[in-house]
């Protein structure tokens, strides 16, 4: 079974999961952020693919991606930076960028190098559910993996029954209407959102991304999902500073308060 | 061979709606209303009513004579440089200010590049009382000061674009963004024949009112509906999309759609998508785009803001793999050297995008009882500034 899925099953809630951009600050970042992560307690991590349009990502990790690239950070040296981590840590890797990065690496070769990299599955926003129940799914099975879905407040209930059968590991929720960045709170009306997509019993846990940022937005999504996500808050960490110690200490934030 | 888009949203293999779960519920709104409200008496009639009182509809069909005369061949030009605020860009934001009311919509966004199709949303904007933000690159803010004048005059809010090459692909971005957003009261008003499905047909569809006139407009100046050969300048293409449409399933019509080489195919400074592009996805369409070896969306170059993009419509993706089209280019130079000539033969300056549909005249085979027609986009006057550098006035 992979890391992912066996997270899953063994762990219930406070899953926390970090997303970093790899390449930034510097070329060689996710060496030592992704270790880090694994030290201070994170659950499962998301390893960003920078891509030069990211339309679903609010302006933190746009500049990230942009420095990324300016970097030099490429696929290739996104999947050997990843392969050379592989035996070095045990948490689960989720790979995240844009379908066209797949596409024109192409699709199989792109896939054999997520499985030789370790990486458990897949979040690639624009890839529509139908496109990848007709074109993909067959494939991503073949290497082992799997996409991982969003649902989002103006998702119809129909929809998320759909997203739940074609997922196998968790849905993304998205905490509300916007892009990623960072939010102070989390508002009554989301609240009432989560409360009724945890009311549906979907057959996947899900984990809460977009607008998560310290511990109180972080504790308030556990209530209601299994874990959350954190990525432009600490993008934004990194960018000041990306020691061990950094990063330890915006985990242990996170999970215990200031 | 079927050049009308398909039920899932696409031309052949080009096309569909590549969008983030969070855009799903603005694009499938739209899907599954806009045939029947454009389809509409009641939209129709609002639409052509506007078309020919405010746009200034139907735009002449001109015989260039001079033109003709020195290639030997019959010039058509159809002068959609005559509408109301100077270029083609406004018979579809005519059309979707309609829809967007129709749908409830409050509030309007848009991106644009050399500024005309901004313009034109400002434009039906305070025609129709709604809130308007354009989404501009900070570059192209800058080139094109007098479009950003004329948007802020008609009330809108331009938004820079700050991110990436700061010019038309990153203002889409962040359009799409703010669309993100705002899913519940705004409506994202794209410009040209691209974005997820169903845009490149709804805008194919608006801008078809070019072609729809050229067919009786040819029967009563040369007793054919057919002409020989339509050429029209692409960038997004939409005014492409427009003169070819009605001329699509008839095999007998040459459809030639010129790129803009920028200096050159091979000079690293080209937005001649079909050239060096390849199959990929950009703002939501799967069509040929430039693109490095890893998938990410390189900078286009061209003279000309409106053709400044590093995709082309899936429409066109379509055209030119299945043949139906002829792609050519035309650089930098030779799109100023046509301008002039035109204006020089026949006293019309044209906008730099037109100039380059003209540039193909001297590259393609006519014989002499030929009937061509050539898609005047736009008039130039926003490209003064550039005429002026150029040929030092």
């Amino acid at each position: 079974m992979n890391k992912l899925k066996r997270l899953f099953k063994e762990k219930k809630n406070n899953i926390l999961s970090i997303y970093f951009t790899a390449g930034y600050p510097v070329l060689d970042s996710a060496l030592k952020i992704l270790p880090a992560l694994e030290k201070a307690g994170v659950d499962f991590v998301e390893a960003g693919m920078p891509f030069s349009d990211p339309m679903a990502d609010g302006p933190v990790i746009q500049q990230s991606s942009e420095k990324a690239l300016k970097n030099g950070m490429n696929l290739d040296i996104y999947f050997s930076q990843l392969e050379y981590l592989k035996d070095k840590i045990n948490i689960p890797v989720v790979a995240m960028g844009y379908v066209n990065q797949m596409m024109r690496y192409g699709e199989e070769r792109f896939l054999q190098r997520c499985k030789d990299a370790g990486i458990s599955a897949l979040i690639l926003p624009d890839l529509p559910l139908k496109i990848y129940l007709n074109d993909y799914k067959i494939l991503f099975e073949k290497y082992g993996l799997t996409n991982i879905f969003l649902i989002t407040p103006q998702t119809s209930e129909e929809r998320i029954r759909e997203i739940d059968n074609a997922s196998d590991t968790f849905i993304y929720m998205v905490s509300s209407s916007s892009t990623t960045g960072t939010k102070e709170k989390i508002s009554a009306e989301q609240k009432s959102y989560f409360e009724r997509i945890k009311n549906l019993n979907l057959r996947n846990p899900t984990v809460i991304g977009f607008g998560i940022s310290n511990h109180e937005t972080f504790s308030n999504a556990c209530n209601y999902a299994a874990g959350a996500i954190i990525g432009s808050a600490f993008v934004k960490t990194v960018s000041e500073d990306s020691s061990e110690e950094s990063i330890i200490n915006f985990v242990r934030k996170i999970k215990e308060g200031e | 061979m079927d050049f009308k888009v398909n039920k899932e949203g696409f031309y052949g293999e080009f096309g569909g709606a590549f969008i983030p779960e969070l855009l799903y519920p603005n694009v499938k709104e739209l899907e599954d209303n806009y045939m029947e409200i454009i389809n509409s008496g009641d939209f129709q009639k609002e639409y052509k009513q506007l078309l020919k009182d405010y746009v200034g509809r139907p735009t002449p069909l001109y015989f260039a004579k001079r033109l003709s005369e020195k290639y030997g061949t019959n010039i058509f030009l159809k002068r959609e440089d005559l509408n109301h605020t100077g270029a083609h860009k406004v018979n579809n934001t005519v059309g979707q200010i309609i829809l967007a009311k129709k749908l409830g919509k409050k509030r309007i966004i848009a991106e644009t590049g050399a500024g005309q199709h901004g313009v034109a949303t400002a434009t039906v904007c305070a025609l129709m009382d709604m809130q308007c933000v354009v989404y501009m690159g900070e570059v192209d803010i800058k080139r094109q000061a007098p479009n950003v004048a004329r948007m802020k005059m008609l009330g809108a809010e331009v938004r820079p674009a700050k991110s990436g090459s700061k010019t038309l692909k990153d203002a889409t971005n962040e359009a799409i963004r703010d669309w993100i957003n705002n899913p519940e009261d705004t409506y994202y008003l794209i410009g040209s024949v691209v974005g997820p499905h169903p845009y490149p047909d709804l805008v194919a569809r608006l801008q078809a009112i070019i072609s729809e006139e050229m067919k009786w407009q040819l029967k009563e100046k040369t007793g054919s509906e057919i002409p020989d050969k339509i050429i029209a300048c692409v960038g997004g293409g939409s005014n492409a999309a427009g003169a070819f449409y009605h001329f699509l399933d008839n095999e007998k019509v040459e459809l030639i759609a010129v790129e803009a080489a920028g200096k050159g195919v091979d000079s690293g400074q080209t937005a001649a998508t079909t050239t060096i592009g390849s199959p990929g996805i950009i703002h939501g369409s799967r069509t040929l785009l430039m693109q490095d070896e890893y998938g990410q969306i390189t900078e286009p170059y061209s003279i000309s803001a409106g053709l400044d993009y590093p995709g082309i419509g899936p429409l066109h993706a379509h055209l030119f793999k299945t043949h139906r089209g002829t792609f050519l280019s035309a650089t930098d130079k030779e799109a100023l050297d046509a301008a002039k000539e035109l204006t020089e033969l026949e006293g019309i300056i044209p906008a730099l995008e037109s100039a380059h549909a003209l540039a193909a005249l001297p590259k393609i085979k006519v014989k002499p009882d030929n009937v061509i027609v050539v898609n005047l986009s736009g008039r130039g006057d926003k490209d003064l500034d550039t005429y002026m550098k150029v040929f030092g006035y």
